[in-house]
């Protein structure tokens, strides 16, 4: 061969080569820019938040509705969302994980957060409020909080329950193997709970922060007693819009606040579901995967591994070392000084602790009824009207969403060509807030000659049509081939197919939807009653209006009844409807493979 | 001269009940687990291995007597054993390596440390050049691979399996019994005793130099024996073949004395059965049916065992039809043969409908909780009686899990044998309709077959 040849294309391949090696070098110098402008974004905007709550608390803020103040109201609205969901989780971890490993309290703890659930958020908002602001009176700072808690108290505890209910579900080897291994707490923790819990988690917080969006425009703008209360956000930028009528802020506002919602959608939660992937407890790899550029980033930037193996990595060494050894300095007192009763001392300080508490709760209850003492017969029979009229207006909602999406949930579901078309349309319709939506609702009903009262069942509608309407679609999907063509076999008619064949296979799918919409439905009664527009409240006759009514008059008595009357329907309607139907779904129309 | 790592005195489990009552499910027992040998756990599902399997390595405390490890209480030691999992129990989320080094990195090993470990247990158990790999993107085998290098990695006194092969397929799981038995042999590992609790006696006669057998109802040790052939072992040879026999006689009549081991003393326990409600085996009607065809075509008598190797059945899976045509008088079993009975000839050989008659009769002869059913709703106006109401009888003498599956085989038999019918929206025993044997609109109807 000649060798000049083989000179030559041996040069070649390594010039080529060398270029190759720019590009992959370099690529990660990029990446790590990106990272480091991601960094200063962050501290410019710890910055800007610190001078907001620093500053004094303003009762008669003025929402500016120019445009320009958009981003802004967003990125504040925002942050508050962010704490939020991050008090959230910290929370739900936690109070799940509490749950779960003490048996003594784990019923108890449950039924309190099955009640808790119950409550609209709107009935925490004064108590909450005025707590906050009584500890920071001369800062924003108060309000500020409050509005978070109350933000957190709309989106915790699905949470908390979906941590629960996936650490009492790990299964029983992987237990023991972390068990035999002696695993620490810690390595428990993250190696075994968290990533088991991982993929529910995601979904929840995806949930959970929908349900921020919603509660939102009540939490940043609102009247109690003689005060006024506004934040500056995206939620009091569209309140106040609505209450000029002006048209092109609400435009704009719903515009900010759809992108925002897609931009996370693109920028959060699709990265996110993208690695919880790994978590997927499955012993095969499945063929369909949800990517994500942004975790490709992440997972391939020099910064943050270089960071991470100085700091995290020997920390993390260091601690389980400390750990290991605390637990052999254990077992070494323990063989040595081998205990002989188990523990009675500890029984009696734990009945005596418990004994108080329980003396501290019916205390704080028989005060609370002694609140209430005030109230006249007149305001009970008000107050039994008003349940009366939100509980037909909640479920006449609910009938008319399964009325509708039923039979379109259907014709997508069995239809794939449909469902690919139809499906992200629904979901971007599904990811606006209806709050956000209900100033325009209102204001179309109000020409077109109807009023809050279409309008209230309008905005429960558009709260919670969205999970029957997917859950019946993923039960249209789910009903076998073969079920089907034994139909068109045997001939049945439409009514038979639907009666035999079609209820009974999305039975189970519309039980989950219409009980996830049936609370939604309850958290809205509380927003749609009641409204301002164009100066003037708008009210239609329910528990939701006077609650709103009470929290505007400061009145603390109306405010706890409304509430003991939702929680006490939504739990009841729960036990005796929706817990029923869904063990029949569970044993009678559970599709087996 | 073997020492005794773990010593386990007059330990039993049960569950206490709100009655009197509590169900047992290990009965008294001692038992020792020494140095130098492979000590195999066998028994019928259901027969409390996996939780003896449990309080030996200290996971689980006993209900009363106690477990010693060298001497010392174990939940006062720091007993050093790992397990081997039937599930592998790996986690999804760690890669190899990951998994490996997790028990290091409990144990407050530096990272250094955790990796040269790691890597050369990986090399051990052949799986170099996977440690990056998640457990999902590996063959079952290779998974089981990743599992005793985990347990292998601490270097365990004492190495527990809990039925490690019976996930795999035949041929994997040779192979890597063949390799378990290499390292053993070689003392490439330091372990030095081998627990195994499996279901599948060959596999024990293959491994162990120890044999424990289990009776159920409530666990009890019916035979301990050694196991002085030599290895490597021949499947095929006659000692092997009479061992494999003797532990399938001894497993099939439960009832009785264990017979004598071919050349070897026994020490043998007294079968502690108290119970009032015989255990109704998990098999369907149409089993049993075809179970007795299969006899009949075999002249209507055949070794059980040599059946399941010919049909290539799992010998769990066999046992409980042959122990439900047994109850039913269909069947008798001596030595391990079973031989049709002329009232089974007849069931397997009539139609439908007569055979239908037949199990109805040998079900209320034979079967008492059948029988109590059909009296029940006899005697009530409405002819019908709540679920529940069994449940709680059941409930006094075996677990939840047991009285569920008790329950759901009676329902089964009944409905086959059109002796009562079952609402299962309502949850009660109700009278069959007679004249309409073939309701379609029952979705629950389809259960048999």
């Amino acid at each position: 061969m000649n060798p000049l040849h083989t000179n030559f294309s041996y040069t070649r391949g390594r010039e080529t080569l060398a270029r190759a090696l720019v590009l992959r070098r370099t690529w990660p110098v990029v990446l790590d820019l990106c990272v480091a402008a991601i960094g200063l974004a962050i501290f410019y905007a710890i910055v800007r938040i610190a001078m907001l709550w620093a500053g004094p608390p303003s009762e008669q803020m003025v929402v500016s509705l120019s445009p320009s103040a958009l981003p802004m109201y967003a990125f504040y609205s925002l942050v508050r969302i962010f704490l939020a969901y991050v008090l959230s989780i910290v929370f739900a971890v936690s109070y799940g994980y509490l749950a779960a490993y003490n048996t003594r309290v784990e019923a108890i703890m449950i039924a309190v957060l099955d009640i808790l659930q119950s409550i609209p958020v709107l009935s925490f908002l004064p108590p909450v409020m005025l707590a906050m602001i009584a500890l920071f009176p001369t800062r924003h700072l108060g309000v500020e909080l409050g509005a978070i808690i109350l933000l957190f108290t709309g989106a915790v505890w699905n949470m908390a329950f979906s941590f629960y209910s996936s650490i009492k579900s790990i299964p029983r080897e992987l237990c023991e193997a972390a068990d035999v291994n002696r695993f620490s707490w810690l390595q428990r923790l993250v190696q075994l709970e968290l990533p088991y819990a991982a993929i529910g988690l995601v979904w929840n917080s995806i949930m959970s922060v929908a349900g921020a969006w919603f509660t939102l425009m009540a939490c940043e703008m609102f009247h109690f007693g003689s005060k006024d209360f506004r934040l500056p956000g995206l939620g009091s930028y569209l309140q106040t819009a609505a209450d000029v009528k002006d048209g092109k802020a609400i435009a704009c506002g719903l515009i900010t606040m759809i992108a925002i919602i897609v931009a996370i959608d693109q920028f959060i939660w699709r990265p996110l579901i993208a690695w919880s992937d790994k978590f997927k407890f499955e012993q095969v790899e499945s063929s369909q995967h949800v990517t994500s550029p942004l975790l490709h980033l992440f997972t391939h930037s020099n910064v943050l591994a270089s960071i991470a193996r100085h700091t995290t990595e020997p920390l993390n060494e260091a601690i389980y070392i400390n750990l290991a050894n605390r637990r052999r300095k254990q077992v070494a007192q323990l063989a040595a000084h081998p205990p002989t009763s188990p523990g009675t001392g500890s029984r009696v300080t734990m009945w005596i602790v418990a004994a108080l508490l329980g003396a501290a709760v019916l205390i704080a209850a028989q005060h609370a009824l002694e609140l209430v003492r005030p109230v006249t017969g007149a305001q009970y029979v008000e107050l039994l009207k008003g349940a009366g009229a939100t509980f037909l207006r909640v479920n006449f909602s609910l009938l008319l969403a399964a009325a509708w999406t039923i039979p379109v949930g259907v014709a997508i579901g069995s239809h794939p060509p449909l469902a690919r078309l139809a499906q992200p349309l629904a979901q971007i319709a599904a990811s606006v807030p209806a709050t956000a939506l209900f100033p325009v609702v209102l204001l179309v009903l109000i020409r077109l000659g109807g009023g809050i009262g279409i309008g209230s069942i309008a905005l429960m509608l558009l709260g919670t049509q969205w999970y029957i309407l997917f859950n019946v679609i993923a039960g249209a999907m789910a009903i076998p081939t073969d079920l089907k063509e034994v139909a068109t076999l045997f001939r049945f008619s439409n009514v038979e197919r639907w009666r035999k064949l079609i209820l009974p296979g999305i039975f189970p799918f519309l039980v989950t939807g219409m009980v996830t919409a049936s609370g939604g439905a309850w958290n809205a009664s509380i927003f749609a009653e009641y409204f301002t527009l164009n100066g003037k409240t708008l009210t239609t006759l329910g528990l939701g209006e006077q609650i709103n009514a009470a929290t505007a008059e400061g009145q603390f008595p109306i405010i706890l009844l409304g509430t003991i009357l939702i929680s006490l329907m939504v739990v009841t309607t729960n036990r005796l409807l929706w817990r029923r139907l869904y063990r029949l779904a569970e044993s009678r129309y559970r599709l087996e493979g | 001269m073997p020492e005794t790592i773990i010593r386990a005195e007059r330990v039993e489990k049960y569950y206490a009940q709100p009655s009197a009552n509590r169900i047992q499910v290990i009965a008294p027992t001692d038992l020792s687990v020494c140095s130098g040998e492979i000590l195999a756990l066998l028994g019928p599902s259901g027969s409390g291995k996996s939780t003896l399997l449990r309080m030996l390595t200290g996971l689980s405390a006993p209900s009363a007597g106690q477990v010693y490890w060298h001497d010392k209480p174990i939940a006062l030691a720091d007993p050093n054993v790992s397990i081997v999992f039937q599930s592998f129990a790996l986690f999804p989320w760690l890669t190899v390596l990951e998994n490996i080094e997790a028990p290091l990195q409990a144990r407050g090993m530096n990272a250094a440390e955790q990796r040269k470990r790691g890597l050369s247990i990986l090399d051990t158990v052949g799986l170099d050049g996977f440690q990056t790999a998640y457990p999902k993107e590996l063959s079952g085998g290779m998974r089981q691979r990743v599992g005793f290098a985990r347990a292998l990695v601490v270097e365990p006194e004492v190495l527990f399996m809990d039925e490690p092969f019976s996930a795999l397929d035949v041929l994997t799981a040779e192979n890597l019994r063949s390799e378990l038995l290499e390292l053993w042999q070689k003392k490439t590992i330091p372990t030095k005793a081998i627990f195994l609790v499996t279901h599948n006696i060959e596999e024990a006669v293959l491994l162990a130099d120890r044999i424990i057998v289990l009776g159920r109802n409530p666990g009890v040790i019916r035979t301990d024996f050694k196991v002085t052939l030599p290895h490597p072992r021949d499947r095929k040879s006659e000692e092997f073949t009479q061992l494999v026999d003797y532990i399938y006689k001894v497993l099939t009549q439960p009832g009785e004395r264990p017979p004598a081991l071919p050349g070897v003393s026994v020490k043998t326990a007294p079968d502690a059965r108290i119970a009032h409600y015989q255990e109704l085996p998990h098999a369907r009607p149409g089993g049993i049916a075809g179970l007795l065809e299969l006899l009949i075509d075999r002249h209507g008598k055949d070794d059980i065992y040599r059946l399941a190797s010919d049909l290539g059945f799992e010998i769990d899976d066999l046992l409980p039809i042959v122990d439900a045509a047994q109850i039913l008088g269909f069947l008798t079993v001596t030595e391990g043969d079973a031989e049709v009975t002329t009232a089974g000839a007849e069931y397997a050989n009539s139609e439908i409908l007569r055979q239908k008659e037949l199990f109805r009769k040998a079900a209320v002869d034979n079967v008492l909780l059948l029988r109590q059913i059909v009296r029940a709703i006899e005697t009530k106006t409405d002819h019908t009686v709540p679920e529940e109401f069994f449940h709680d009888l059941l409930d006094e003498q075996f677990t939840e899990e047991v009285t569920l599956r008790q329950l759901e085989t009676a329902i089964s038999w009944g409905r086959y044998a059109e002796l009562f019918d079952f609402d299962a929206a309502r949850r009660r025993f109700i009278q069959p309709e007679k004249t309409s044997p073939d309701s379609v609109d029952d979705p629950d109807a389809e259960i048999e077959e």
